[in-house]
């Protein structure tokens, strides 16, 4: 099981690095998609399916086919290709790569401080559900009605 | 090896038959097409034209299989090869009979879900790489109409999940066997599923990414050969797929009287099931791309909300 | 809302239940190989030529078909015999490209071209779509059994013009306007 959770990583790992070294967005974006996959293969081996299947269907599923559409209504042809081929300079590289490399020692200082085992105890339904309306009932709530309030103003919008 | 769950064999089994079958619905469907409009259909290849699936197979494998020089050839090959994976993935968490499935997953109806959102892919990467206008304003209609859908798709289970109190399929069944079967209860669940079920597996009525008198044949019309037979198997298979879980979901799965072993009553309701989206498609012509949205949104979100709301106010009533 | 609800269960339902109660209508299709469907006898089919009731050749090669018809499929060529009288020294039509519109038939001055109720020319080669005259002709009259064309029109021999002989009328004058 634990080798699939690296596996797992490895491919959300290059498949991130895909989605900034492509130039043709739309296989960009299925790299990414790959990589939310891949995320949320790993949940799954960490003991939480419920949350995997979230990621799945909403990241996955919902937020990048959102994404692919708009794609689809902008006209991407070889002239976005070139742009973006002429932005992938080293001199870009610079300052990413810098913050990127203090993010990756941060990541490495705290992970060798921690040397407990995976706990990998799995965490069904039930319990996320009677967590989220249990202590987290206020956030939920809270979420919901920005939902709604996005609701409202939609359909608001459309009638126009 | 053993026939059980999750055992390859099993696997193997399973894989087959669903393949097998929904070649055959090709033929199914022509014949029964056929009927109600008063002809007879492909009777010719073999006894009775059982014969014109493997004609058909021997046409599709060995007709020329051409991507256009203007697309995106990477999108292009992997669409039919989302439909056709995504799709054969989700028959894996449905329990066909006692000891006979590929997993008992605890997040099965979430997982059928999941693979559905992500059927939509094919569809779009579809039309966006053939580079065809036609193509993509298939895809385009795809889009919203596969994203809305599983919308009232999703919602309109949640009756049954809260009944049964689990999202493991195998276990809404047995939940059935001691409650009786969820058409009953979840009547208005089981209408608005199977509205989205249609809408998800774009079949005719609402088959309108490929609305062939409109937009050619929608997102594939550059496809051709083997790829193109995926796409056309893919849909057969989703109609399989929509078929077997209204019948896990709603009718009791492979509940029955018990002088027949279970997986021959699960087959008899998922074949009619079958038939009825056939005579759906003889019967009702095609709506407008408008009208089907403003059918989802305006009348099936709301009332499959109020079904969700009536059935947690029934539960919690009757604790 | 409700009226929604209405409509869909008179219409949708409604219609879902006659389309189904089809299935115990008998189907409407010939089974055409091992059933032949009954053709009707002007149907447009495949084209002959006929021969009058005395076994001569109808075709006087008035080219008429050829000019009349809308794909160009027919090829003739007139030639005379030593008393004067035209007859197609070959006659010509490619079936690949003929439509059947009957525009022939109807051109044809003395019923020699007519179309048939058999409809059941397929070949391999498109070379054996082009049928010549041997092909064509027939020795019957066709569809039109007492027609002959100079019987009507009178004719030219050695000595005797037109209307010269017993029991003939003068031929019709076109030009003049008088009945
Ligand atoms: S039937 Fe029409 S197309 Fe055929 S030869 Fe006669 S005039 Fe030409
Ligand atoms: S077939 Fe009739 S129309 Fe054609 S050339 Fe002969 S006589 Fe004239």
């Amino acid at each position: 099981m634990i080798l699939l959770f690296y596996i797992a990583g490895a491919v959300a790992v290059i498949a991130t690095v895909a989605v900034i070294l492509q130039t043709n967005i739309v296989h960009a974006l299925i790299y990414l998609i790959l990589s939310l996959l891949a995320v949320a293969v790993c949940f799954y081996v960490l003991g939480a399916p419920f949350a995997a299947v979230l990621e799945a269907i909403v990241y996955a599923g919902a937020i990048m086919v959102l994404f692919l559409f708009v794609i689809m209504m902008l006209n991407m042809g070889q002239q976005s290709l070139d742009q973006e081929r002429s932005w992938m300079g080293p001199k870009v590289w610079v300052v990413p790569s810098l913050l990127a490399s203090v993010l990756l020692a941060q990541l490495l200082t705290v992970l060798s401080q921690y040397d407990q085992e995976l706990a990998l105890t799995t965490v069904d339904v039930m319990q996320v559900s009677a967590l989220l309306f249990g202590p987290y009932v206020l956030a939920v709530e809270l979420a919901s009605i920005l939902l709604l309030a996005g609701l409202v103003s939609a359909y608001h919008l459309a009638k126009k | 090896m053993t026939f059980e769950v999750g055992s390859g064999l099993s696997i193997g089994v399973i894989l087959a038959t669903v393949i097998v079958v929904a070649a055959m619905l090709i033929w199914v469907e022509r014949r029964l097409l056929s009927f109600w409009q008063e002809r007879l259909g492909p009777n010719r290849v073999g006894p009775f034209g059982l014969l014109q699936v493997v004609a058909d197979m021997i046409k599709i494998f060995t007709k020329e299989d051409w991507v256009p020089p203007f697309a995106d050839k990477f999108s292009f090959v992997l669409a039919p090869a989302i439909i056709m994976t995504v799709i054969l993935l989700s028959f894996s968490v449905i329990p066909f009979a006692p000891g006979v499935g590929v997993v008992d997953s605890n997040i099965g109806v979430l997982f059928v879900l999941a693979m559905a959102s992500l059927g939509a892919y094919s569809v779009m990467l579809a039309g966006l790489s053939s580079d065809n206008k036609y193509a993509l304003l298939g895809s385009l209609r795809a889009a919203a109409q596969m994203i809305s859908y599983e919308v009232f798709m999703g919602i309109s289970i949640l009756g049954v999940v809260a009944l049964s109190g689990t999202f493991n399929l195998r276990e809404i069944v047995l939940a059935q066997e001691e409650n009786g079967w969820y058409i009953i209860p979840q009547f208005i669940g089981f209408v608005i599923f199977l509205i989205a079920g249609v809408a998800e597996s774009h079949r005719l009525p609402f088959d309108i990414p490929e609305a062939e008198q409109e937009i050619c044949a929608g997102y594939h019309t550059e496809y051709s050969g083997m790829k193109f037979g995926m796409f056309f198997v893919g849909e057969y298979l989703g109609l399989v797929l929509i078929s077997s879980l209204i019948t896990v979901l709603f009718f009791g799965g492979w509940l029955g009287p018990s002088f027949l072993p279970g997986i021959f009553w699960f087959s008899l309701k998922s074949f009619a099931f079958i038939a009825f989206f056939i005579l759906l498609r003889a019967a009702i012509p095609r709506p407008r791309y408008d009208q089907l949205m403003t059918y989802g949104w305006l009348f099936l979100l709301p009332v499959s909300l109020l079904n969700l709301l009536i059935t947690g106010v029934i539960i919690l009533s009757t604790f | 809302m409700l009226t929604l609800i209405k409509d869909t269960l008179t219409s949708q339902v409604v219609t879902l239940w006659r389309v189904f109660s089809h299935l115990w209508v008998k189907a409407d299709t010939v089974e055409y190989p091992d059933e032949m469907p009954y053709m009707f006898p002007r149907w447009r089919g495949r084209i002959i030529l006929s021969r009058d009731p005395d076994g001569e050749e109808r075709c006087v090669a008035c080219n008429l078909c050829a000019v009349a018809c809308p794909v160009d499929c027919i090829a003739l060529q007139k030639t005379e015999d030593e008393e004067g009288r035209w007859y197609p020294e070959f006659f010509r039509i490619n079936f690949s490209r003929c439509i059947m519109c009957g525009f022939c038939e109807e051109a044809c001055p003395t019923n020699a071209i007519q179309l048939t109720p058999d409809f059941e020319m397929a070949e391999y080669e498109r070379q054996d779509m082009v049928w010549e005259k041997e092909d064509l002709l027939i020795d019957g009259t066709g569809k039109y059994h007492d027609y002959n064309f100079y019987r009507v029109a009178g004719k030219k021999i050695g000595g005797k013009d037109k209307g010269e002989a017993r029991n003939e009328a003068v031929p019709v004058n076109v030009r003049s306007l008088m009945p």
